[in-house]
């Protein structure tokens, strides 16, 4: 199998040697993490490293946590124990303005106002950089448009957001991530109910941004051969725990795959992309 | 819309630069200015007609002192508290219109005005207060059922639909238990209660009136404030969290301006109906702003408010009615239309 020949955006520090294979620095990380909600425990223990400038993708079954700890990462949730650590503090001793000028989110879930428009929507985005006397500058208007010009949604500025197809209105609320303009960005399950085509296209976008923007991107994807594709840097959890992490090339096998998704499968090289594609066995009776 | 839509205040390095959209503040400007002509307008009506110079000599404490009475005294502190409690419960309609998500929401759905009621109620019957005891038998009513609301709907947060609910439920017991005071209570204070859950401005003086307008006005002024955050809000939790803005703690905040607003305007007037679900819908509507304009719902509740009692002391005139009756008429009309509208729109 041929291992994903990218290349990180971070310059790799001095330290690492050949033979490591994560760049050392790593801005947003979690120790000793668990989380739940309420007696429901989800994740009983868990540390995880998001490397600097990587392309993280988690995957697992539903309800394996990954969301969950999607969210406790951007601290929508707080850790019953355990602490969520950004440039070596902990990230709930910030105020919430210094965190949202870091880390971006493009939610699950998030409802437009009612005849918003296209523009105004993208400008709520700039909103941790501005304050009560200055709240609007030429730099956000610039942020503002390059967003809408890296999601091609500029075209469709003074529409209302109701209005859009499913495509259109998903990469809308890309372009308010990105013109918010952080190091880091957070990205739960940003192609589902997408059809395949703006799934890719909105996948590329991702990856043109890890590359040549220099974003950490962590995202959580539920397609593996898409994770596969796009990942610099995978992390395949089951009931609550890490089961393996590194370079899809590296961690992708078809025993992994069983014992995380209990899926027979084979894996075989992307004859596109050369990266790992796992193809279920299912019931299909071979000839 | 297109850029040109905004108007640009202040300058791009200066200290304040601000970018607001046109129509709003248009919208806005011409609401403020048609209270305004109307407010004149009542300043000069009544049983002694007034022409507008004698209206501005009065105002200007120049004319005969009898006049200077008359407009300053009596008729000013009247229209003054109309386009403030107007506007306080228009701004908390809107309040509780964006934090809920529904048209429907109002500081009713927390059942902070029949709370009020109780409050008004029991110190009327029971304990035969002056004026400022039953208009603080209102607030502590108030707050306490609109904090029991909150306390018997928090469940790791806030819903909107679980807030309604709940407020349903206690505002449907706290009548019944009104009602068992009122059937309890001796002919003469059952008459002064009902006078005063009708919601009436008559015989307010600037001394009622000072108290609950400085509360409005602070409550105001904060709520401003948090407007932006607010309309953050309106797009779920987690996006506003990821725009920086602590969701809980801003929701709670806003809650409790919304309760502060209802408060002082039910304090001075009793509970007046419709202008905080009507006024913050209209606002929208004129504007054409998405989200809540806090601005355009407080003109557009003043001047219902204004309106509203202006029809009460002339429309019958010599005989005037509660301003509260007024609006409840009003207000059914316009909530038996929404509903309509509603109902249609989810079948189409």
């Amino acid at each position: 199998m041929t291992p994903a020949r990218l290349s990180l955006a971070q310059p790799v520090p001095d330290e690492a040697t050949p033979y490591h294979t994560e760049p050392a620095t790593v801005r947003l990380r979690g120790q000793h993490l668990r989380l739940g909600y309420g007696d429901r425990v989800i994740c009983p223990q868990l540390d995880v490293r998001i490397p600097d400038g990587s392309f993280t993708v988690i995957v697992g079954p539903n309800g394996c946590g990954k969301s969950t700890l999607l969210r406790s990462l951007c601290r929508l949730i707080t850790p019953q124990a355990g602490q969520v650590y950004l440039d070596g503090k902990q990230i709930r001793d910030y105020p919430a303005r210094t965190v949202a000028q870091q880390l971006g989110l493009l939610p699950q879930s998030a409802t437009a106002p009612d005849g918003i428009s296209v523009l105004d929507l993208v400008s709520r985005g700039r909103y941790p950089h501005q304050s009560l006397l200055r709240q609007w500058s030429p730099q956000d208007e610039i942020a503002v448009q390059t967003a809408m010009q890296a999601t091609g949604v500029a075209d469709l500025a003074g529409r209302a957001v109701d209005e859009l197809s499913g495509g259109q209105r998903q990469r809308v609320w890309v372009a308010m991530a990105l013109a918010q303009e952080t190091p880091l960005l957070l990205l739960d399950e940003p192609t589902t109910y997408l059809d395949i085509a703006h799934q890719i296209e909105l996948l590329e976008l991702f990856r043109h941004l890890n590359r040549h923007n220099g974003r950490t991107l962590i995202a959580v994807l539920h397609d593996l051969n898409h994770a596969c594709r796009y990942a610099t840097h995978l992390i395949a959890m089951r009931e609550g725990r890490i089961v393996a992490e590194g370079a899809p090339g590296k961690v992708v096998t078809a025993d992994m795959v069983q014992q995380v998704f209990g899926l027979p499968c084979l894996v075989m090289a992307d004859p596109v992309s050369h990266t790992p594609m796992v193809i279920p066995r299912g019931k299909v009776h071979m000839a | 819309m297109s850029p040109s839509d905004y108007l640009y205040l202040g300058r791009p390095t200066g200290p304040i630069y601000l970018r607001v959209r046109a129509k709003g503040l248009w919208v806005g400007m011409l609401l403020a200015l048609a209270a305004l002509m109307l407010a004149g307008l009542a300043l000069g009506a009544g049983a002694l007609e007034l022409s507008h110079a004698q209206v501005w000599q009065a105002l200007l404490g120049e004319g005969p002192a009898r006049l200077g009475a008359v407009v300053r005294e009596w008729r000013l502190p009247r229209v003054v508290m109309a386009l403030v409690v107007g506007g306080a419960l228009g701004m908390s309609g809107a309040i509780f219109q964006s934090l809920i998500r529904n048209p429907l929401g109002s500081p009713d759905v927390i059942g902070f005005n029949t709370g009020a009621y109780t409050g008004a109620l029991v110190t009327i019957i029971l304990l035969q207060g002056s004026y400022f005891e039953i208009a603080t038998g209102a607030l502590v009513g108030g707050l306490a059922a609109a904090l029991l609301v909150y306390l018997l709907a928090y469940r790791r947060g806030i819903q909107g639909f679980r807030l309604i609910i709940v407020g349903i439920a206690i505002s449907a017991m706290l009548a019944a238990f009104n009602t068992w005071l009122m059937i309890s209570a001796s002919l003469e204070s059952a008459m002064t209660a009902a006078l005063w859950g009708a919601g009436s401005l008559n015989g307010i003086t600037w001394d009622k009136a000072l108290p609950s307008a400085l509360f409005s006005l602070v409550a105001m002024v904060l709520t401003l404030l948090l407007g932006r955050r607010m309309a953050l809000l309106e797009m779920g939790d987690d996006s506003a969290s990821a725009l920086g803005v602590p969701a809980e703690r801003t929701r709670l905040q806003l809650m409790s301006l919304g309760v502060v607003l209802t408060a002082a305007a039910t304090a001075a007037a009793g509970p007046i109906s419709f202008i905080a679900l009507a006024a913050p819908q209209i606002a929208q509507r004129l504007s054409r702003s998405h989200g809540t304009a806090l601005l355009c719902a407080f003109w557009v509740g003043a001047l219902l408010l204004l309106l509203a009692d202006y029809c009460a002391q002339h429309l019958f005139a010599p005989r005037q009615l509660p301003v509260g009756i007024v609006t409840v008429s009003i207000g059914g009309l316009y909530l038996v239309w929404l509903l309509f509208r509603q109902s249609r729109l989810a079948s189409s």
